[in-house]
């Protein structure tokens, strides 16, 4: 078997909760994690007679999303999507059909590639069922429990077009579709809590063929996880085609402890969903001004502030992860204070992945400087940082606190001739070229100052030593 | 008799107490309710406490004291709305559907819940899990349907006024078999929120009264827009009971062609429609043949949107929730048994129906022709509205038929909505407004069309009506 001859083609849909305060046809709040069935209501627990109303907010966040994914965002209408399921309270869900709000959008990819967004519509959720007894699945639990909280918590489901071609691309699909969301506040876009759930349609083909059946995959619960299943997939398509077998459209559930996956219910596919336009809403118009007030309020996308962070910083370093950590602002910042822009990004990549706390741009800004100067080792100013981020303050107060004073120079050669005149057999092998004894050095001289020394500096004597 | 208005008059005037008032109704209750079984439930208690609170408070509402009896497809908080189907058995609504509200607030008491064909699907009140209702004018025959116990309730003197739902003639139709006055208001006009759905885009809310004045009273309490009903309009509606007395004069008047002369129509009936033609224009009326020629196709294009929407809105009855719920080895067999134990025979005809219309390979056929029908409908109305401000023609094709006469054959009693259905099509106001009696001595009902909003036009026009045959 060869994946070389084989070409992948992925579409993703994805679902995102929108952060509104309320759902999307009533007023019960929309939040995560409450006591089951405390934020419910006749209409979101599809009441005989109760009848649903527009959450204004719901369209408001979808149509600025559909902005920011270049989409045209357009009049629509609600249909009803027709199937049982004991977690969804009228047995349909109100979604949109043949006029979803946004269409036809763009995603581009911080590789440059550009993947095409075919629909960007409203819907409801659902409500969330748990199997009690036996193994906790629907087929062998004794009784299960519903709780409707999630019932009517307002989504977008986002459809790209079949335009992807790699698994990491995929995943770099997934990755920016996320940083949009949360930057434009559209959604948490929390994928391990549920509030962004992606589907994979996974086929493969031979270049130049037409492309194959496609699978669809679910039960996604990271990144990680949908490139994993991607790369099972794609092997487990090729071994059946390569053996003359033929792929059946179905949905796969993907199972992260076994690494594998697994068909689902067979019957799905014959589904029949009876879609109809719904008569208890009307159709959605939203007037020019409106969504140019809209357009207007567009905060930046990460693609633009990942092009703004390079362009102050020459790029060296990962401006995508600095971005994808709301950091670039401070960074910014900071540089503007007049800090040196190579520490402050080591930082913003390296330390501070937990956020910055009460950490603001002008310490920050001094922090660098200390460092670049040399009044701060790196490890000191790292230390400081720490402290910075916890509870704020002045950097050069923090290090004087703490004893971080900066090294003299004079003190440091004598530190350096010191550990060298300790291990004279060491300091012959590091003369002969031996540089694995270089940490040896820098350890012992670490060892003698309490840290004070700085490890560059101490490696730069040591090579000056040898060559005299 | 005594009216809604001189009850609420004399209530506001202190001169009588609505105690007094209700204990009156009781008692007729007391006496014909077992021949007529017009209520699921009657309301001693709650509608004795909400007199006497009445009596207490202010009595400035314009139903204070008046006793009102409620279609049981009505949501009231905290009392058992079944919509007459055991699918339902002990659910009782956590809230009032908006109607219930305004009513309330107006200071009407509510006497009870009454009779209908399970989810307002039927034309004769038999379609109940809890027996049929009788007609009042003759205990043998129907009083049509689907809102056959608020037309019943109101005709046999249980309450001046009732409230009743119409999706396809299920005011108007049972209105004329039992001699009252019964009115669809114009889609949008009467929130739906509360009313159980049968068939969302053609569910309208309206009223029973033994006259046009108080229906017109009626119709102004429970009208007006309610943010909770996104179809709602947000349009003032024109006084009604004002204008009663302005007469026709100059009014230009269509028979409506297609509908007196459609399928059934018995020759009694026709006669009645025709001379209440002659009444009109003695009235000043100007009164011509007008043509809707896409009505004719209403009842087809009903019988595919009304099931199909009906399809969708009773999905919901799967045992998970509330009401009735079979027990079963797993989720989607406990749905199967629920539904089966629980929807009677016409509900089922009606969501298979409306699931086949639906279905895929099917939809363009069915569904999707029924709606281009329902399109031009709503166009040749239009058009006969440019000519004439009020179109006229029968309610339902015969009088009150026997019980059990036309359970046997459905489309013989889909047949009975053949005048009525156009309007629920078009979203159009329409009265149904008792003109004299058949061959066999049973009421018979006339009905006035006109456009959308033109409510107060059709109630005087109907008060003319009235008036001829005094």
């Amino acid at each position: 078997m060869s994946l070389d001859d084989w070409q992948l083609v992925v579409g993703l849909e994805v679902h995102a909760e929108l952060a509104t305060n309320t759902k999307i046809f009533c007023g019960c709040a929309n939040s995560f994690g409450d006591e089951p069935n405390t934020n419910v209501c006749p209409v979101c627990l599809g009441l005989p007679g109760s009848l649903p109303v527009l959450n204004r907010s719901a369209v408001e966040f979808a149509a600025r999303l559909g902005m920011a994914l270049e989409c045209t965002v357009q009049p629509s209408v609600f249909h009803r999507k027709n199937y049982f399921y004991p977690d969804m309270p009228k047995d349909y869900q109100v979604s949109q059909y043949d006029l979803p709000i946004n269409a036809d959008g763009t995603l581009e990819l911080p590789d440059g590639s550009v993947v095409g967004i075919e629909r960007a519509h409203l819907e409801e959720d659902t409500g969330k069922t748990t199997h009690m007894g036996g193994g906790g699945r629907i087929h062998d639990a004794a009784y299960s429990l519903v709780d409707y909280n999630r019932a009517g918590v307002p989504l977008v489901e986002i459809v790209s077009r079949p335009d992807i071609r790699t698994p990491e691309q995929a995943q770099a699909y997934a990755t920016e579709l996320r940083a949009i969301l949360a930057a434009t506040g559209v959604s948490d876009a929390k994928m391990e809590e549920g509030s962004m759930r992606v589907d994979a349609n996974v086929s493969m083909h031979k270049p130049g063929e037409p492309y194959g059946t496609r699978c669809e995959i679910k039960n996604l619960n990271s990144v990680r996880s949908l490139g994993r299943a991607i790369r099972y997939e794609m092997e487990r398509q090729v071994q059946l085609l390569e053996s003359g077998e033929r792929i059946v459209q179905e949905t796969r559930h993907w199972d992260e402890d076994a690494g594998r996956t697994r068909p689902g219910r067979s019957k799905e596919q014959a589904e029949d969903y009876r879609y109809f336009q719904e008569p208890d809403l009307v159709p959605v118009a939203p007037d020019d001004e409106w969504l140019a007030s809209i357009r207007a309020a567009m905060p930046m996308l990460p693609a633009a502030r990942r092009t703004r962070l390079a362009a102050q910083t020459g790029g060296d370093v990962d401006v995508a992860l600095v971005v994808e950590r709301g950091l670039d602002d401070l960074v910014l910042e900071a540089i503007a204070a007049g800090g040196d822009p190579g520490r402050l990004l080591v930082h913003a990549s390296n330390n501070l992945s937990a956020g910055a706390g009460e950490l603001s741009a002008r310490p920050f800004a001094e922090l660098s400087k200390l460092e670049a100067t040399g009044a701060l080792t790196a490890t000191q100013a790292k230390t400081v940082l720490a402290e910075l981020v916890t509870a704020g303050g002045d950097p050069a107060a923090i290090a004087a606190t703490r004893g971080f004073e900066a090294m003299g120079d004079d003190a440091l050669a004598a530190a350096v001739d010191a550990a060298i005149a300790a291990d004279p057999e060491a300091w012959e092998k590091f003369k002969a070229g031996d540089r694995k004894v270089t940490g040896f050095f820098v350890g012992l001289v670490m060892k003698t100052t309490k840290g004070k020394a700085d490890g560059k500096a101490v490696t730069a004597l040591l090579d000056a030593r040898a060559q005299s | 008799m005594t009216t809604a208005q001189q009850i609420a008059d004399a209530v506001r005037a202190g001169e009588r107490s609505a105690s007094e008032v209700l204990e009156e109704h009781l008692a007729v209750i007391d006496e014909r309710e077992g021949d007529v079984h017009a209520f699921n439930l009657v309301m001693r208690d709650e509608a004795r406490a909400a007199a006497v609170a009445v009596d207490a408070g202010d009595r400035t509402g314009a139903l204070a004291g008046v006793p009102v009896a409620l279609k049981d497809n009505l949501c009231t908080r905290g009392i058992p709305t079944t919509c007459s189907s055991r699918i339902l058995e002990g659910w009782r609504p956590p809230y009032d559907a908006t109607v219930v509200a305004r009513l309330a607030a107006a200071g009407a008491v509510f006497v009870g819940k009454t009779n209908l064909d399970e989810f307002a699907m039927g034309s004769s009140t038999e379609n109940s899990a809890f027996g049929p209702t009788r007609n009042p004018h003759d205990l043998d025959r129907v009083p049509g349907g689907s809102s056959g116990g608020s037309a019943a309730a109101v005709a046999a003197g249980f309450a001046p006024l009732a409230l009743g739902s119409d999706t396809g003639g299920s005011i108007r139709q049972p209105a004329a078999l039992c001699g009252v006055v019964g009115l669809k208001p114009t889609y949008g006009l009467v929130s739906r929120y509360g009313l159980v759905a049968f068939a969302s885009s053609l569910d309208q809310i309206g009223p029973f009264a033994a006259t046009v004045a108080d229906a017109a009273l009626l119709l102004e309490v429970i009208a007006g827009h309610d943010p909770l009903d996104s179809t709602s309009l947000d349009r003032p509606l024109p006084p009604l009971v004002s204008g009663l007395g302005d007469g026709v004069e100059g009014l230009r008047v269509g028979v409506l062609t297609e509908l007196v002369h459609a399928e059934g129509i018995a020759p009694d009936v026709r006669r009645r429609v025709e001379a209440a033609a002659e009444a009109l224009a003695d009235a000043g009326a100007k009164v011509d043949e007008a043509s809707v020629p896409a009505a004719s196709f209403g009842l087809s294009a009903y019988y595919l949107i009304a099931p199909a929407e009906a399809s969708s809105n009773l999905a919901r009855y799967d045992g998970v929730r509330y009401g009735l719920r079979v027990d079963a080895e797993n989720t989607a067999e406990m749905n199967a048994a629920t539904r089966t134990a629980g929807f009677g025979p016409e509900v089922k005809r009606r969501i298979m129906l409306g699931t086949y219309a639906l279905s895929a390979g099917y939809y363009d056929a069915y569904y999707g022709k029924a709606q281009q029908v329902r399109t031009l409908i709503i166009r040749d109305f239009a058009a006969a509205y440019d000519s004439f401000d009020v179109l006229l023609c029968p309610t339902s094709p015969t009088t009150a038929f026997r019980l059990g006469d036309k359970t046997a054959d459905p489309m013989s009693m889909y047949l009975n909505d053949v005048c009525t259905i156009p309007s629920n099509l078009a979203g159009d106001p329409a009265i149904s407004v008792p003109f004299g009696a058949g061959d066999d001595g049973l009421p018979v009902g006339v009905q006035l069309l006109g456009p959308a909003l033109s409510e107060a036009t059709l109630l005087r026009t109907a008060a003319v009506l009235e008036g001829a045959l005094q």
